[in-house]
């Protein structure tokens, strides 16, 4: 890794991508601390995956520039590319090859011997817990199993900026979990990340910083504690053993934090309720005056009402092409 | 719906392996750039591997050929040269031609194939000489070319054929036809990243190759050939690599024809190649 690093990995004004009629990015800024998890958030369609292809050097911006580890994405492409990975939203791994053979081919092309390119091989195959499918052809592997050799691919030499494509749209939790687990180790040894994802969760578990994008464009800005707080106040959510309790329950609740209201569960109520002290006071307060709570919890404003408030409509609406392509996967 | 706070931690990889991650991600300084040929030949060895894995891929280039030569020979043998011992020699170095040319099509419709799939990006993000991944394939299919090229000389010795130049005059033959279809197969690549499926391709690829091989002088003498058709089948490319290999299995090659065909498959690659590459980049 060199010893000086410019203080942003990606810099990008202005990019733009038109496909015939459609404007796919229509301007896109983006500005990526390096060493950092930058996540840009979006539903299907925004332009996420057109503008990681920009910035990975695959397509030509209609307009705009932009630079990675500070070379130019047009003028300076080779450069970019000696520089960073890119794990597609299509798994980038041969199916037709074994995991050993595809890990073994990247190695080659990126210049190992022979020897070190086997050497790696099994280094990764290990690390990411694929030794037993070695020699087993892609196309039969499970869809974390494909994951996780994908990431051991963009690994074969370590990158200083990483693309990652919803890396776990179409897997199951815990494969999720564990491509989270490998995210989080690759930050800690200092690699930058741009992080694609339809995924809220993902964004608030995993970024520093999210871009939301939608359209093409680039409608909000910041850290995900800033941007939640830009959609107001989290709530308290109570729920009790005895619903025969909640009229008072709802009326206590209103005196100490105002607004509260019944929930659609019978036994459910919830008020708004700004930090964790005054939630801890509500719920002593019901608890002195008898009622008895089942449980109780301060939900902070999910990134889904973030983008409803900022966009109109909420961010999963277009999750029903990835319900078909989790299927098709399963069936694969 | 509200984002959970809590990290569920129980699923995740063990820290052992979490370790493992980190000293392999750790361990790693970037080699010097592979040079380009090396890269090409790695291109290459994928291709031989996908062989290895499925080798039913052989048919085409082993099973069509045999039939091929068996057909031809006998169905045509005692209609167009009074027997089939005498057309065998007159038909074999065309029937290598035919077999051979008629694979470099299969060569566009791979690479349409290959186009669908991820690994395509993955290839053009990395840092290595541009026409590698073509030209590495292309590398590749010419070891089908070579094994089409074999199985048609073998059947053909085994049917009673005798190259009058022997073996070498055969492995000469063979050469050729291998180097005219690499230069050839960059036409079919070129087509196989402007057309949208596999199949179109394919239909296109061999509504060029079928006309361009029957109107040559791979199954007859063109000297019964009305005019006009005489004179566009003996300027055809493929007659003059008919001729040229005829020659070559009988020791009586011209040394013309064979440079004409050499110039022609060069002529191909320097048009075809770089525009195959730049539509590669373009995705």
């Amino acid at each position: 890794m060199p010893s000086v690093r410019p203080p942003l990995a990606i810099e990008a004004t202005g990019l733009v991508k038109t496909f015939g009629e459609a404007r796919a990015v229509d301007g896109v800024d983006l500005a990526v601390p390096t060493g950092s998890v930058y996540g840009v958030l979006g539903p299907n369609g925004a332009g996420k995956t057109t503008t990681i292809r920009m910035l990975a050097t695959l397509i030509h911006p209609d307009a705009g520039r932009a630079s990675v580890l500070g070379h130019d994405i047009v003028t300076e492409s080779d450069a970019v590319r000696a520089a960073v990975s890119l794990t597609g939203q299509l798994a980038s791994v041969d199916e037709d090859l074994t995991g050993r053979e595809n890990l073994v081919l990247l190695a080659r092309l990126l210049g190992l011997g022979r020897q070190s390119a086997r050497t790696r091989a099994t280094e990764l195959l290990d690390a990411f817990g694929l030794m037993d499918a070695e020699s087993r052809l892609v196309k039969h592997y499970s869809g974390g199993m494909r994951r996780r050799l994908d990431i051991a691919a963009s690994l074969v030499v370590t990158p200083e900026l990483m693309f990652l494509d919803e890396p776990t749209t179409g897997l199951d939790p815990r494969s999720r979990n564990q491509v989270w687990a490998i995210i989080r180790a690759l930050v800690a040894e200092g690699t930058t990340i741009l992080l694609c994802t339809q995924y809220l969760e993902e964004a608030d578990q995993l970024a520093d910083g999210i871009a939301v994008i939608d359209h093409g464009r680039v409608i909000a800005e910041g850290t995900p504690a800033q941007l939640k707080a830009s959609a107001g106040a989290g709530s308290l959510h109570v729920r009790l053993l005895d619903p025969q309790q909640r009229p008072e329950a709802v009326q206590l609740l209103d005196r100490e934090l105002g607004q509260a209201t019944p929930d659609a569960d019978p036994a459910a109520l919830s008020a708004p309720c700004p930090d964790g002290d005054r939630a801890a006071h509500a719920v002593a307060a019901l608890a002195r005056a008898g009622i008895r709570i089942g449980d109780f919890s301060l939900g902070r404003p999910s990134l889904d009402e973030v983008f409803l408030a900022l966009t109109g409509h909420h961010a999963e609406e277009a999750d029903t092409d990835e319900q078909s392509t989790l299927e098709q996967e399963k069936v694969s | 719906m509200s984002v959970n706070t809590t990290v569920d931690q129980g699923t995740g990889p063990s820290s052992a392996d979490l370790a493992a991650v980190r000293r392999a991600i750790a361990s790693t300084a970037r080699p010097p750039r592979p040079k380009p040929w090396s890269t090409a030949l790695t291109f290459g060895w994928r291709g031989m591997l996908k062989v290895k894995h499925v080798p039913e891929q052989l048919l085409d280039v082993t099973i069509t050929p045999v039939m091929f030569v068996v057909m031809f020979t006998y169905l045509f043998g005692g209609a167009v040269a009074g027997s089939t011992g005498e057309y065998l020699d007159y038909i074999l170095p065309g029937i290598l031609v035919m077999s051979v040319l008629f694979t470099t099509v299969y060569s566009g419709v791979s690479l349409n194939t290959d186009l669908t799939k991820g690994v395509v990006d993955r290839f053009r993000s990395l840092p290595i000489w541009r026409p590698a991944p073509l030209v590495g394939s292309l590398l590749g299919d010419s070891v089908r070319y070579l094994v089409a090229g074999t199985v048609i000389i073998v059947v053909g010795v085994t049917l009673g054929y005798r190259p009058d130049a022997g073996p070498v005059g055969a492995v000469a033959a063979l050469g050729l036809v291998v180097l005219f279809a690499f230069g050839l197969s960059w036409v079919f690549t070129t087509l196989g990243l402007l057309l949208r499926s596999p199949s179109a391709v394919m239909n296109a690829g061999f509504m060029g190759i079928f006309p361009l091989t029957f109107l040559s002088n791979v199954f007859v003498d063109p000297a019964t050939l009305p005019g006009p058709l005489e004179a566009f089948v003996d300027v055809n490319p493929i007659s003059i690599l008919a001729t040229a290999s005829r020659g070559l299995m009988e020791g009586n090659a011209d040394a013309g024809d064979v440079v004409v065909v050499l110039l022609v498959a060069a002529a191909l690659t320097a048009v075809f190649a770089p525009l195959t590459t730049r539509l590669y980049r373009r995705g």
